[in-house]
């Protein structure tokens, strides 16, 4: 706080200082009380002329509407909606899918991510060109584009329900999504997630004590391998004993389209492939920045242990790239919370469409529901920052 | 996948770098090489040949009506692009007012490439044209409202004109802007701290289309009855303040840089406050956050297509209206508008983003030196 | 500034410019000044009778919200001139108003954004096919001045698909267009015969029939009448087919801002005028030698007896303005989406009463 220190400094001499204009604490003060009585002069000034707009031109006011019944559908619901169900109903409905999206699209774009960035540095040649090219496209044109290109290019290829392929029996692909069978879950299956919870519990504490393990004594002990038998092996085995609680149902051919099953719809793909392609551009050169930032003498000393090419990238190389890496990762994260907002461009039912679209225009409403929706982005963003912010303060702690 | 020469071994200098051995030593050097070398090759194979078939050698390049189109196999269809490359770039402006565009185009290239050379005069000058002269002008020139110009709403405003109109006023509006809010972010006094973290924090917290929405939208309910910006300026307004946060936190980057001591020293020669900001830290730390600051005009001049979801036609927006034009119903047209509007965004990002890695290196330089 | 005639010369083109700038008008921020201070200090700060004639007045043009581009309702053309009945309806306006039908702007308005265009005073009028319902006309903050065409919902389908009646939309997927009656409508119908359905919906009109066209829905519905017009920017316009069932009403009608009941009568007697001329069989040809005729109602609708224009603050000839500049209903109808044009719908219930429509306009007297 290069200005701060000096201010205060002589603000702390400032006690000799009589209390007039000259005192920089007086001053300090003064126009500390000017800003903020601006400030609320401003928000004074907005809240009245809202009011009175509001009332002039009869509009109702306050979020009693999200009681009330939205009576439109929507084409994907995570939780069970039906056109009886309430607005507020619906704007849960919005935040699911928008919550799918991003974790979706979050995950694969930091694959995918890692993998171009480490490309963009491979020693062969035509890889780190392409993935150059890669950045280079992906990068420089709106997002917007890539999401009309993908719909666009999700739909064309793809027959009618009528002419559906079907790469696996149970499993259809056609331009009204991706069909898979739906597991049903019998009352017995809940041994089955349990075995499941146990398996990745003990998984855990299992590698870290591996992990102990080799820095004390210097054994290896195969935990990883352990760890795939057991998260394979305990839910089978629950399945076999309680008799195979859940089975799957398939999709069936109805008069345009097939019933029931799961899908996965074009709309969603599309938005996926769009928000992926396109931070996975940012996140490689981020990447590529990160392991750029390890000190060449590091790879050198790694190699001369005789460790190999991808030892010494998993083990020294991205381990210190993270801290690096973790700051400007997050702010690509939350862009991409951000710019899932733009499904509303291709029909994907996310919030912005449901609630700030569709109910928006339903009720008229437009201060409490664009204030609702700006709400939900703003808590997002608070809470991946803390997540992330922890996160990084972990890694940081390493440092020795 | 390989790393850089993680072994540091030096490169054998003896042979000549003939192409085969260029090969070889790039891509054919281990066996897990070649297989990605050819994993690879196989991609470029299914990916390059059908794109470039579709954009050169299939497209037709000739033609003025959608017939010239219709050929079974045709490619990109050029003929839709220069029939309607006046709504592209001007979209509804009246065409014998066109040249006020051009104008405004010519005038802003006249202030902006200076600008971009280093090493020539007058910089500062120039910056002040470009911050308030210019826009000012530019304002009477594509309104008009004036003596002698007919005024045109921004209703009839389009196409590559409203993607560079959103895009420079963010650019103008969100450098002081965001030059005042770092400075209030960094600031001593507690009250003014807050304000601007908030500021900051919540514009950077919600997504554009939402601000846009709100401009659009809520905006009109919060002004005084009578008082009716326009669309276009309410828009523009949102943009302003959104590209600010995020300018704002690129400088408070470049002013972190500057140590202490810079900023004390000046105040010891006895300058104000404003005076050591101006003319000792700001000058400093925006040298060396160009590259930062271009980067959010990148983001930005990408984020103007949004526009379009408010019902303002950008070029892409402008794009995709003339795709629902009956005379010139394609199948290839999705295509051909896409990868037209895909090549001018493509253009002026990638100029952009090479010119801020040059400065870059530049600066990089300087500072060795 | 080394040289004083350098710094000269650059300080007065700065004044000069500066003078430019601020010379008559504000051409981004339209802040309207009030006329004279007296009458603003009797007016106070609320909208009240003739506020928004005398705006519109002073500043010489109508703001008339329309669509972003609906074929025979409000469309411009490549040169931005725009078409349609709800264009139309301005201009008659403009032309009660002015005496001449082209002091109107028009701006295009999305289905999200006309109602917030009209509440903020931004537009005048709302001329943009929207459907007068209780919600609308009591929630909203404006009123309906009556009806330009009554419309109903129905569907495009494909010809191939065999689809006959809305029965057999069972289990499709329908393509609409947000924020509209439309999509209640349909969950409405759907819901009340047990049928399954989903529905995709689109942010714009010209998205959905894209999404349609590509067959990413078995169904595209919104009102009749955009159905026809939308059926033109098909690919193959031929091979779609529009259900002959109408599942609900629409009455499409102009909308003013509640607060000034002058400016409400003044569109809808212009809208009443329309069809009385045409009842009375007044064109926009015929209409000089019609203002000699010795028929009490053509005289008090033309201005010729009484003084009803004076009333809502108009010239006594302003029905005759309005006709000559839009022609009267049944001109406007045929013109902008009748039997000769490309979406060629029949007058059906938007025929006059006399002839066994729906159109019935309140006498002039």
């Amino acid at each position: 706080m290069s200005m701060g220190e000096g201010q205060n400094r002589r603000g702390r001499q400032g006690g000799k200082v009589p209390l007039g204009w000259n005192n920089p604490r007086v001053r300090s003060f003064v126009y500390q009380a000017a800003v903020l009585g601006t400030v609320i002069a401003l928000v004074w000034f907005f809240t009245a002329t809202a009011q009175e707009n509001l009332s002039r031109l009869n509009i109702s006011s306050g979020f009693g509407f999200l009681d009330t019944t939205a009576g439109f559908g929507i084409i994907q619901t995570l939780i069970p909606y039906t056109e009886q169900s309430s607005y507020g109903r619906a704007f849960l409905v919005g935040l699911l899918n928008t919550l799918v999206v991003a974790v979706i699209g979050i995950v694969l774009s930091v694959m995918l991510g890692f993998l171009i960035g480490v490309m963009r540095l491979s020693r062969n040649w035509l890889v780190a060109k392409i993935a150059a090219g890669y950045v280079e496209i992906m990068r420089n044109i709106p997002l917007l584009l890539h999401l009309f290109f993908w719909y666009f290019a999700v739909l064309r290829p793809l027959p009618g329900p009528a002419e559906s392929l079907s790469p696996l029996p149970g499993v259809f692909l056609n331009n009204r999504g991706l069909i898979l069978p739906e597991p049903v879950f019998g009352p017995a299956s809940t041994a089955f997630f349990v075995a499941i919870a146990i398996a990745l519990v003990g998984s855990v504490f299992l590698i870290r004590w591996a992990r102990k393990q080799q820095v004390e004594t210097g054994q290896l002990f195969p935990a990883w391998r352990v760890s795939a038998a057991m998260l394979i092996l305990l839910p089978g085995l629950a399945w076999l004993v309680t008799g195979a609680p859940f089975e799957l149902s398939f999709a069936e051919h109805a008069e345009f389209d097939f019933a029931g099953g799961m899908r996965l719809l074009p709309e969603f793909v599309a938005l996926v492939l769009g928000l992926t392609l396109y931070t996975a551009g940012f996140i490689a050169e981020i990447v590529r920045a990160g392991i750029l930032s390890v000190s060449k003498g590091q790879r050198e000393a790694a190699a001369a242990l005789g460790l190999k090419d991808s030892t010494v990238l998993r083990l020294v190389v991205i381990p210190q790239a993270l801290r690096l890496i973790i700051p400007p990762l997050t702010s690509q994260i939350l862009n991409l919370t951000k710019n899932s907002s733009l499904a509303v461009a291709i029909a994907y039912p996310d919030l912005v469409a449901v609630f700030a679209g569709t109910v928006l225009n339903q009720t008229g409403q437009a201060i409490e529901v664009i204030a609702l929706t700006m709400a939900v982005y703003l808590t997002l963003s608070l809470i991946t920052s803390l997540l992330m912010n922890w996160y990084n303060a972990r890694v940081a702690l390493k440092e020795r | 996948m390989g790393m850089e020469d993680i072994t540091g071994r030096p490169a054998p200098r003896s042979k000549r770098l003939t192409p085969l051995v260029w090969a070889q030593r790039n891509l054919f050097s281990s066996v897990s090489n070649t297989i990605l070398t050819l994993v690879s090759a196989y991609l470029l194979w299914l990916t390059i040949p059908p794109v470039l078939d579709f954009t050169i050698f299939s497209a037709v390049w000739t033609g003025t009506t959608r017939e010239a189109c219709l050929a079974p196999g045709a490619g990109m269809c050029w003929p839709f692009i220069w029939a309607n490359i006046d709504q592209f770039i001007y979209g509804r402006y009246p065409p014998e007012e066109i040249w006020r565009v051009n104008l405004t185009f010519a005038l802003g290239a006249a202030v902006i490439i200076p600008m971009l050379i280093p090493g020539l005069p007058a910089r500062r000058l120039n910056l002040v044209f470009l911050l308030i002269v210019y826009p000012l002008v530019a304002i009477v020139l594509l309104a008009g409202d004036r003596p002698g110009l007919r005024p045109v709403p921004t209703s009839e405003w389009g196409g590559l004109l409203v993607t560079l109109v959103v895009a420079v006023t963010g650019i103008v509006a969100s450098l002081p802007l965001g030059v005042l809010l770092a400075l209030g972010r960094r600031s001593n006094m507690p009250a003014i701290r807050m304000l601007c973290i908030i500021f900051i924090e919540f514009w950077r917290g919600v997504p554009l289309i939402t601000v846009l929405f709100m401009a659009s939208v809520m905006l009109p309910l919060f002004l005084p009855e009578g008082m009716n910006p326009d669309n276009l300026l309410r828009v523009l307004v949102g943009v302003a303040l959104f590209s600010s946060a995020y300018m704002a936190e690129v400088i408070r980057g470049g002013l972190q840089a500057i140590p202490a001591g810079q900023y004390e020293a000046a105040r010891a020669l006895g300058l104000t406050y404003w005076q050591a900001m101006g003319q000792v830290v700001l000058p400093q730390a925006l040298r060396h956050v160009i590259p930062g600051i271009v980067n959010t005009f990148i983001g930005l001049f990408k984020d103007t297509t949004l526009v379009l979801i408010v019902g303002i036609f950008d070029l892409l927006g402008q794009v995709r209206a003339q795709l629902s034009d009956p005379n010139w119903t394609l199948p290839q047209g999705a295509l051909t508008g896409y990868i037209f509007a895909a090549l001018v965004f493509w253009a002026f990002c990638f100029g952009m983003s090479r010119y801020s890695t040059f400065m870059e290196r530049r600066l990089d330089t300087t500072r060795e030196r | 500034m080394k040289n004083p005639a350098v710094a000269l010369v650059i300080g007065i083109l700065i004044g000069v410019g500066g003078l430019y700038f601020f010379l008559p008008y504000d051409p981004l921020a339209r802040v309207e000044r009030p006329a004279a201070s007296t009458a603003t200090a009797e007016d106070g700060e609320r909208a009240v009778a003739g506020d928004t004639l005398r705006r519109v007045r002073q500043r010489g043009f109508i703001q008339c919200g329309v669509s972003q581009g609906l074929p025979g309702f409000s469309s411009p053309d490549e040169r931005g001139r725009w078409s349609g009945i709800d264009a139309d309806f301005c201009r008659a306006l403009s032309g009660a108003i002015f005496g001449n039908p082209n002091q109107v702007r028009f701006r295009p308005l999305s289905a999200k954004d006309r109602f917030t265009a009209l509440q903020s005073g931004e537009i005048d009028i709302l001329s943009r096919n929207t459907t007068w319902t209780m919600s609308r006309d009591t929630q909203l903050g404006f009123n309906f001045v009556g009806v330009t065409y009554y419309d109903g919902q129905s569907f495009m389908v494909r010809k191939a698909a065999g689809i006959e009646t809305t029965a057999d939309l069972a289990g499709a997927t329908i393509c609409t267009e947000t924020g509209t009656t439309t999509e209640l409508n349909l969950a409405d119908y759907f819901r009340g015969r047990r049928l399954s359905y989903r529905v995709l919906s689109f942010e714009k009109n010209d998205e959905a029939i894209v999404a349609y066209d590509r067959g990413r829905c078995d169904a595209y519905t919104t009102d009749a009448s955009g159905l026809y017009a939308m059926r033109l920017k098909l690919a193959d316009p031929d091979a779609n087919a529009i259900l002959s069932e109408i599942i609900s009403k629409e009455p499409l009608g102009p909308a003013v801002r509640q607060g000034d009941p002058q400016w409400e009568d003044i569109a809808r007697w212009t809208l009443n005028a329309l069809l009385e001329a045409e009842e009375l069989g007044i064109t926009s040809e015929n209409l000089d030698e019609m203002l000699e005729s010795d028929n009490p109602r053509m005289k008090r609708l033309l201005g010729r007896e009484g003084a009803y224009g004076s009333t809502v603050g108009l010239n006594n000839d302003w029905a005759a303005n309005a006709i000559r500049a839009v022609g009267n209903y049944g001109e406007m109808f045929e013109r902008n989406v009748g039997k000769n044009t490309p979406l060629g719908i029949a007058r059906g219930q938007n025929a006059l009463w006399t002839e066994g429509g729906l159109q019935y306009a309140a006498p002039v007297r």
